[in-house]
């Protein structure tokens, strides 16, 4: 079992020579229509940072799939230390030394760091049982390694956050990590947890550690960059010294050319408030944690309006609390000029709101209902005579808004699941649209669907705004809001932070508005969540909203 | 590739006209019900080949009303099975309904009082099925408000429904009464009850009739589409304004209204209320439903095919007894054609899926091709 500890030895090759040890070459990979990466050549260095910019669905999470051994690419080749490398499954990549550490921890949260780290690969003795004494003892040389005061026998669920991260990290490193994939590392961490893993990063590159890191975060990002690599639908656009980059590069290339699609020239003639926000605050049921502060926003009829944020910007909590999925613990939404706050999801629709949601498998689609019963579901009832469901009545409708929203489909009664992303997508807003909305929430309408889709999505939103549709959608993608609205708001940290008009404004500002900057968050954020009785007591609020995006996690993992 | 619908298929792809989609969909069922049929064809013959007693008119008849008092239990145990629940008291609940109907024969005292009231036949029926509906009830309201898991809620509620029949039997059958007085009112329950219509005891009569209902209720009316949908997928459904709560709630109810029925039909039949009435029911409905390509994790499931594996079950055990196959040796082959049956449903559910991703990958290749050939004009 010496090479556990092999690594943590001092490196016996010149950790900083920068040779590459890990590159992709012209590696593509489809999804049945969509090319999620076009021929991507792309190298890791010993010792270095190697920092992926892009924005979501640009590739990045698909390339660390497949260098990761979690999904095979559609053609290319992996060259590992100038050999040839076919990864069949996550655990082979992990014997050649290749680890990811994902967005989501991975963690079993009610063993100990210990059994953790060695979970699925533990050390066995001469009897066949686990040798617990041998695990401790490298789990002990990790930690001072990674000079974290962490008992190995601690459980991973009395952990904070950031020590749970470094658990990842530690597993990696008694797995003799080479290469490491930190996907999104710190989006659940606080300000003070970035420093000490960042400390830990250059720890490990001073020992001939590799590391890929992807981050929505650009700032923080490229401090800790040596190399700067930006993708955009699915090719690798550039690569550079990160030396030699500043924000503003990364933006210009992140962004490139504008979308395919562009609204801005749409009239703009809006008719009363149809849907209107006031002061609209949610806490997390489960830990009263604030996740929308104080949001104030009114959409009219016939009006498109984005909002812009990131992951756990508690944009998602607000399209859910408005469609009455949850309850809303300040403030008041008037739907016309009604206060909906005593209508369930089912009166809201019958009202004229209706939701189409972040997660089209998880809340959008009836998996085991075909095309057509999934279009007519949210409209059931407008068909029924006589307690019975009017069956043509129901189809002749249900082909009209096939055809209207243009669904590609062998027909109403094919399976939901033998349509593509789009198609899915169309179907999921179709059927908000038989209810014959006045508002329409969108979260994250065009994720995971090709630009031709998203196209075709945003010309029927804009379609229907023209009959008085009134629609507020949630998107991270900064083209698609420019493009694709009439109105564009900034939300961070549960916050609205800036209007923009979509015609003046530039990514630029939108990107820097959207916060990265959030070292002045915890503060204010303390002070505000100090009104809510709950969040005060709430030891999580110390951390402040850096920690909001796990805690959604978890409670969505509790809830399930 | 702007009106897509009307854009002829490409090859390769599947059929892109309505009927032939709709063809192929009806195959797929008649695959997963027909297997439940082909087995019950099987058993049939087998036992008739090997005893002459099998197919004769009086032990068809007798094979009919277990079949009934089992399929009964297994509509109910179908709803509640589609919204991806279980639910075990329904044993319990049968014999708590026939205590409390055998308990209302025997006349109500008024606590405090030297009266004693004897309510009407009909009004013994009515207030029994109510006490199952409301036993329902308290699962459905333990199970959708209160999101309990329903395993634990019906498993908690079999023991209580069991204890409160010998609570009210108090160790003693309820069988002269049932008769009733003709003074009282009450008289007339086993001419209704154990009766025979046409030659075919009201219990398959009843079996066949809310077979229909239910199936009407499950294919034609927005509480069936709501049923499928939530089972598939509850989350999706809540989003699209289908009122979970509600329709969690009342399939616990018809769930204790079937097993209500049984109860007072099967007190008929055996012509005493006893405190060991409807053991092990719901496990012989849970096989029946499961047999009839219903899935436990909810959203799939068919009338017919429950009827038709309350068949096979009642069929197989009838079978075994007259061939002289030992008691043991009985729950040994009836068990193993429960597992049986749901292997072959997994294989077929398995085989199923990748044809489908196949299709799905050619017609996506089709459509690539097909729109590269065009151009992106859209």
């Amino acid at each position: 079992m010496t090479e556990h500890v092999a690594l943590l030895d001092e490196p016996d090759v010149a950790p900083h020579d920068g040779a590459v040890v890990l590159q992709a070459v012209d590696i593509a990979k489809t999804y049945g229509v969509t090319r999620a990466l076009k021929g991507v050549n792309f190298e890791v260095r010993r010792g270095k940072v190697t920092v992926l910019f892009g924005e979501n669905g640009a590739g990045k999470s698909t390339l660390m799939k497949i260098l990761s051994g979690v999904e095979k690419p559609t053609a290319g080749q992996l060259i590992l230390d100038g050999e040839p490398l076919n990864l069949e499954s996550t655990n082979d990549a992990v014997a050649r030394g290749i680890s990811i550490i994902h967005q989501e921890l991975n963690l079993a949260s009610n063993l100990s760091v210990r059994d953790n780290i060695f979970i699925g690969r533990e050390i066995r003795g001469r009897t066949g049982a686990i040798d617990y004494g041998k695990e401790r003892e490298i789990t002990q040389q990790v930690m001072e390694r990674l000079e974290e005061d962490i008992d190995p026998s601690t459980l991973v669920q009395d952990l904070r956050v950031g020590q749970q991260q470094v658990v990842e990290i530690a597993r990696a490193l008694a797995a003799d990590a080479r290469i490491l994939i930190m996907d999104e590392p710190t989006s659940a961490l606080s300000a003070t947890e970035v420093e000490v893993l960042f400390k830990v990063i250059r720890e490990l590159t001073s020992h001939g550690v590799a590391i890929v890191y992807i981050s929505h975060h650009l700032e923080e990002a490229l401090e800790i960059a040596d190399y700067a690599v930006v993708f955009r639908d699915g090719e690798l656009v550039a690569t550079e010294e990160a030396a030699n980059v500043d924000l503003s590069w990364v933006v210009r290339q992140m962004v490139g050319r504008e979308a395919d699609y562009d609204f801005r020239d749409e009239p703009r003639d809006f008719g009363d408030v149809a849907l209107s926000i006031q002061g609209v605050t949610v806490a997390e049921p489960d830990t009263g944690r604030v996740v929308v502060n104080n949001v104030s926003l009114d959409v009219r009829q016939g009006e498109i309006v984005c909002l812009y944020g990131l992951m756990g910007a508690g944009r998602t909590e607000l399209m859910e609390a408005l469609a009455g999925r949850d309850p809303i613990s300040g403030g008041r939404v008037l739907l016309g000029d009604q206060d909906i706050a005593d209508l369930d999801i089912q009166e809201r629709i019958a009202n004229g709101m209706g939701l189409v949601p972040e997660d089209r498998q998880r809340d959008g689609l009836v998996q085991m209902m075909s095309v057509g019963k999934n279009i007519s579901l949210p409209s059931l009832l407008s068909t029924v005579k006589n307690l019975f469901i009017a069956r043509k009545t129901e189809r002749e409708r249900v082909d009209r808004q096939i055809s209207d929203v243009r669904v590609k489909t062998a027909g109403q009664d094919a399976l939901i699941t033998s349509l593509s992303g789009g198609n899915q997508q169309k179907v999921v807003i179709g059927k908000i649209l038989l209810t014959d909305p006045k508002v329409m929430l969108l979260d994250e309408p065009t994720r995971g669907i090709d630009v031709g889709a998203k196209g075709e999505i945003f010309a029927l939103l804009f379609r229907e705004a023209k009959k008085g549709l009134a629609v507020l959608y949630v998107t991270s993608e900064v083209g698609e809001a420019i493009t694709a609205s009439h109105r564009l708001i900034v939300m961070s940290k549960g916050r609205l932070i800036r209007e923009f008009d979509p015609r003046t404004a530039t990514r630029d500002q939108i990107m820097a508005a959207s916060g990265e900057h959030d070292t002045h968050y915890d503060e204010e954020a303390r002070v505000e969540e100090g009104a809510l009785q709950e969040a005060a007591v709430q030891e999580g609020a110390a951390q402040g909203g850096a920690e909001q995006q796990l805690g959604q996690e978890a409670s969505e993992g509790a809830s399930q | 590739m702007s009106t897509t619908t009307t854009t002829p298929a490409p090859p390769g792809a599947p059929a892109a006209d309505e009927k032939s989609g709709r063809s192929r969909f009806n195959m797929n069922t008649l695959l997963v019900e027909g297997r439940a049929l082909i087995a019950l064809i099987i058993i049939i013959a087998i036992f008739a080949i090997l005893s002459d007693n099998y197919l004769t008119a009086g032990n068809l008849t007798t094979i009919t009303k277990q079949v009934a008092f089992n399929a009964i239990v297994a509509l109910g145990m179908l709803l509640v099975i589609l919204n991806g629940g279980i639910d075990l008291s329904v044993g319990s609940i049968v014999g708590f309904t026939a205590a409390v109907a055998g308990n209302l024969f025997r006349g109500v005292h008024i606590p405090g009082t030297d009266v004693t009231m004897f309510p009407s036949l009909w009004v013994i029926i009515v207030l029994s099925l109510a006490v199952g509906m409301l036993v329902g009830w308290v699962n459905g309201l333990l199970i959708a408000r209160l999101n309990l898991a329903p395993f634990i809620v019906t498993l908690g509620m079999l023991y209580v429904a069991r204890g409160l029949t010998e609570v009210l039997l108090n160790g003693q059958n309820i069988t002269n009464e049932l008769f009733g007085q003709p003074g009282l009112n009450n008289t007339g329950f086993f001419t209704v009850f154990a009766s025979k219509p046409l030659g075919l005891p009201l219990a398959a009569w009843v079996m066949i009739i809310l077979a229909i209902i239910f199936s009407i209720v499950l294919n034609r009316t927005p509480f069936g589409r709501w049923l499928y949908a939530t089972g598939s997928n509850e989350r999706a459904a809540q989003l699209s304004g289908v009122p979970v709560t509600s329709v969690k709630t009342w399939i616990y109810v018809l769930s204790g209204l079937c097993a209500a029925i049984v109860g007072i039909l099967q007190m008929a039949n055996i012509s005493s209320a006893t405190a060991d009435l409807g053991t092990f029911y719901e496990l012989n409905a849970i096989a029946a439903v499961v047999i009839g390509g219903a899935a436990l994790s909810g959203g799939r499931g068919t009338v017919r095919g429950t009827i038709i594996g309350a068949f096979v079950i009642g069929f197989l055990a009838n079978g075994l007894v007259i061939v002289g196959v030992s008691p043991f040796w009985q729950k040994v082959i009836t068990g193993a054609v429960i597992i049986l049956a749901v292997a072959v449903d997994q294989i077929q559910q398995i085989a199923q899926r990748r044809r489908s991703a196949a299709r799905a990958v050619a017609a996506a290749k089709a459509a690539a091709s097909q729109r590269e050939t065009v151009g992106t004009s859209s």
